[in-house]
């Protein structure tokens, strides 16, 4: 019945149980659909024969809905609506939840090509290689202009949106290739934006990741603009670019307090904000506060951070992120402390700040 | 203007005679045209003007079809093909949907239906014209001129980065909503001021509730498109940092703030369609509509919720699942006061006269793609499944079912329903009913392709595409080739009716409806006399005495 229904219309391969479990909504909405449709259809259809016109000046008798009437047209449709809506939308809260073993990768969109980088692995353009049977996170930004990551077979799309990180996942049921199509329109490129996503055994893939972070070659694709060296991890990275762009002028990383909230922990920790709101230190969160300081400054700290949106691209982005990640206190090496690796500012004095 | 009281009226209203004195030959001359304040003739250069601009938007339409034909390129290049889609898109929305029917239906017979002898402001209704005719101007000079290649939609930071000219497009829209502005303004206060004598509100006609609808958000939602364009504008020329985020702008903020208005928009468009349908079902079955007050204040519901909805255009773009949620039940509401109107269309049928003519083939190909386009729409409001579909072509046929199969329907149904009243000439019937099934079928042999091309995974904008998208483009574009030959048939009949059709009785379907109290094509004064109403319109429970079925005041 899936299969019959999924080939008359047209619907990719599902690559998901994620994918059958949306197809199966779409059958029971696109079911009711057909069965409503060809009842108002056969009740037109009864009218117009049976109250045919007799005579050109026929009089017809005035006829006024009861409240029933009205109940019902109202009632019935509601009533499919607002059950669709109650399969559909946990289903759209499943997908914007990634499973918390999910291994993670970020997806740059850029004209027009797809960049995929993993933490402390290689880089890539246009191929992601996955493991099957295991959920895979993908951090979605652009470099220039909005583009959408679309994977038909696993009915997924999420918009590539610069200066943003989004999220979304899938979970890949068996090795197999799928294709991946821009779906927001791009420019002159947009259609040629085609990537794919290699679902492989877990072995295989484990083997493959190995081998690619021994080797240096897979980053020599990556384009020469990009100041990030991928032969090192992303977090390595991280840490490099977040002391170029003078950021632990104010974040420290041994949970010192200085200027700006400090990095170490700071990684799904609930902060408290100026209005009273909590948040939590998420991706997103945390490239808001690049591009956006002043958007959510945490409780206690004064809103002096000067915008990095413009300055910092993607995939910087990604790997200071990813080496705030790194930062935890299980994570961190036994050795002592070596001592803020800022620089004080001029003039300032840290306990005027309240 | 008094010559047209000498006219003598008709014995029967039954009995063709065409009115010899009538607002078409009242006075001659470029000059009469140019400055007119007449509805009725302003009425008939919005016929004229959005017919033009519906057939260079078709021609672009066509273009992008035969492009599509094959995966690779067919007969333009990429950036040919990028213009073609955004000169469509721009060219139907801004200058057909947005104004056809309001435009010509509504400014024609609006004082018609309410017994009055113009709108309140006849000279700001002249205005509407002519900044829609500058509005029309500037963007067409954008077309000529390299043509923007960033979509109808002007998503940014495309929009303002791109090399291609996109400030006279945006310019023409600004000035294009001046004139949207001016007729929602005319239209509210006319029908708030100008009804005639025993026309309570609960007598107004279908029509006149529905085009207020649509005035109330023509006027609250066109100053923020109009805002928002001018800050894309400022954005491309001037480098302002409003939305594109490497000068500190935000993209999300431009969705917003579009949509804002382009949903409702839709709404804009879509009710105009469901106000003629409302006359035009009664007029077909002979019977008063089963549930007035439901189809009257389901049309203001459906202005109210539709400024909620806009959030449904974002599911994929980052915004909060909850928000997701909301904007998605809300966008439910609408489908919810649209299908009351569906069934108690149906139900008009009911034990009423139902004769089968040209604009009752397009009432039930409106019902068609309005059960289809609106249950589409219900499909992509639960938000797990507009994942899958935001952004594909099965989004491009759902809009193109409801909104422009919504609109065309209920245009060609007005244009044939009240062809004999605006120029007192029959068109050819049997080519009308021929004319008819050519467009439904060719509408849905273009659109169907395209929902499961959407389904299949086919993104839209696309220039090129995998192969195992080519058979049902190639499906696509023969329905798009049949709908064009539907059109030019139409256009052909009509305009060959205007000369050598028959002549036109004062109301030749015996409709109750209120304009057909008047001579066809009615005198410019519009009644001979003062009409005082004591019936709803479309009462077809007595059969009428002569041609009288208004009471004339003496």
């Amino acid at each position: 019945m899936n299969e019959l229904m999924r080939r008359m219309l047209f619907l990719p391969e599902q690559g998901s149980a994620y994918a059958v479990e949306v197809d199966h909504l779409h059958f029971f909405v696109i079911t009711v659909t057909m069965l409503g449709a060809f009842g108002v259809a056969g009740a037109a259809l009864l009218f117009f024969v049976k109250y045919r016109r007799r005579r050109d000046r026929q009089v017809t008798e005035h006829v006024e809905p009861r409240a029933i009437h009205e109940v019902l047209f109202i009632g019935v449709p509601l009533a499919f609506f607002l059950l669709w809506f109650a399969i559909g939308f946990p289903l759209f809260v499943k997908l914007q939840t990634p499973p918390k073993d999910a291994i993670d990768v970020y997806v740059q969109g850029k004209k027009w090509m797809w960049k995929f980088a993993y933490p402390g692995g290689p880089n890539g353009v246009d191929v992601l290689r996955v493991p099957a049977g295991r959920p895979v996170r993908l951090l979605i930004t652009s470099r220039d202009v909005i583009h959408s990551f679309f994977v038909p077979d696993f009915r997924i799309k999420q918009d590539a949106v610069p200066g943003r990180y989004a999220q979304t996942w899938f979970n890949a049921t068996q090795p197999g290739r799928h294709q991946v199509l821009c779906a927001e329109y791009c420019g002159l490129g947009h259609s040629a934006m085609l990537a794919e996503i290699i679902a492989m055994p877990p072995a295989e893939y484990e083997a493959w990741l190995a081998e690619s972070r021994r080797s240096t070659v897979a980053a020599a694709q990556d384009s020469p603009e990009d100041r990030v060296d991928p032969r090192t991890s992303l977090a390595e990275q991280g840490r490099r670019l977040a002391s170029e762009y003078g950021c632990f002028k104010c974040h420290t990383v041994d949970g010192t307090r200085h200027i700006g909230p400090t990095w170490l922990d700071l990684y799904r920790k609930t902060e408290r904000l100026q209005d009273g709101k909590n948040v939590v230190a998420d991706e997103a969160y945390m490239t808001e506060s690049m591009m956006d300081p002043a958007a959510k400054v945490v409780a206690g700290y004064q809103n002096v951070m000067p915008t990095f949106q413009g300055r910092i691209p993607g995939p910087e982005v990604a790997a200071i992120v990813e080496f705030i990640k790194s930062l935890r206190t299980d994570a961190v090496r036994p050795e002592p402390s070596k001592g803020p690796v800022y620089v004080p500012v001029p003039g300032y004095d840290p306990s005027i700040v309240r | 203007m008094s010559q047209s009281l000498d006219t003598t009226p008709p014995s029967s209203a039954d009995e063709p005679a065409y009115n010899p004195r009538n607002y078409l030959n009242a006075e001659a001359g470029a000059m009469s045209w140019l400055l007119t304040r007449d509805h009725k003739r302003i009425g008939i250069m919005y016929l004229v003007l959005t017919s033009v601009s519906f057939f260079l938007g078709g021609f672009f339409a066509l273009l992008v079809r035969i492009e599509l034909l094959t995966p690779g390129p067919t007969i333009m290049n990429a950036m040919t093909y990028n213009r073609m889609f955004t000169l469509h898109g721009v060219v139907m929305i801004f200058l057909f949907m947005i104004p056809a029917i309001p435009g010509i239906f509504g400014n024609f017979f609006l004082p018609l239906m309410i017994g009055a002898r113009d709108v309140a402001f006849p000279k700001l209704n002249l205005l509407s014209v002519y900044l829609y005719l500058i509005g029309a101007v500037i963007a067409l000079y954008g077309m000529i001129h390299g043509g923007a290649d960033t979509g109808w939609t002007f998503y940014t930071p495309y929009s303002t980065t791109t090399v291609t000219k996109v400030v006279p497009i945006l310019l023409g829209a600004f000035v294009l909503g001046f004139s949207s502005i001016v007729t929602g303004l005319n239209f509210i206060v006319t029908i708030h001021t100008l009804r005639a004598p025993g026309l309570i509100w609960m007598r107004l006609p279908l029509f006149a509730w529905s085009i207020y609808a649509t005035s109330i958000i023509q006027i609250l939602a066109t100053p923020v498109l109009g805002i928002t364009l001018l800050m894309v504008a400022v954005e491309h020329a001037f480098g302002f940092g409003i939305f594109d985020p490497a000068r500190g702008g935000d993209p999300i903020l431009f969705q917003h703030m579009f949509w804002f208005y382009s949903h409702p928009a839709v709404y804009i468009m879509v009710l105009p369609a469901m106000a003629v349908i409302s006359e035009v079902v009664c007029a077909s079955a002979r019977k008063n509509i089963f549930g007035y007050k439901a189809v009257a204040f389901s049309s203001l519901g459906i202005a109210f919720v539709g400024f909620f909805t806009w959030g449904h255009h974002l599911f994929t773009s980052g915004q909060s699942t909850l928000d997701a949620g909301i904007f998605g039940i809300l966008s439910m509401f609408v489908g919810i006061f649209t299908a009351i109107k569906v069934f108690n269309w149906t139900a008009t049928l009911y034990k009423g006269a139902v004769v089968f003519t040209t604009w009752f083939a397009y009432f039930c190909g409106f019902l068609f793609f309005l059960v289809f386009g609106g249950m589409t729409g219900i499909a992509l409001a639960t938000v797990s499944l507009d994942v899958h579909w935001q952004d594909t072509y099965f989004v491009v046929a759902h809009f193109h079912f409801i909104m422009v199969g919504g609109v065309i329907m209920a245009w060609l149904a007005a244009l044939h329903y009240w062809w004999p009243k605006m120029f007192g000439k029959m068109y050819p019937e049997r080519w009308g009913i021929v004319g008819a099934m050519t467009i439904i079928f060719g509408f849905n042999a273009t659109f169907i392709p395209q929902f499961l091309l959407g389904n299949y995974g086919m993104p839209r904008r696309y220039y090129s595409y995998p192969e195992r998208f080519w058979p049902l483009n190639v499906a696509s574009t023969a329905g798009a080739s049949l709908l064009g030959f539907g059109f030019l048939l139409i256009a052909v009949y009509l305009l060959w009716s205007l000369k050598w059709g028959k002549v036109a009785s004062a109301n030749p379907w015996h409709s109750r409806g209120f304009e057909w109290d008047t001579l066809s094509p009615p005198p410019v004064e519009n009644f001979l006399s003062d009409p005082i109403y004591t019936h709803p319109p479309h009462d077809y429970t007595e059969v009428p005495s002569g041609a009288a079925e208004v009471k004339h005041a003496t």
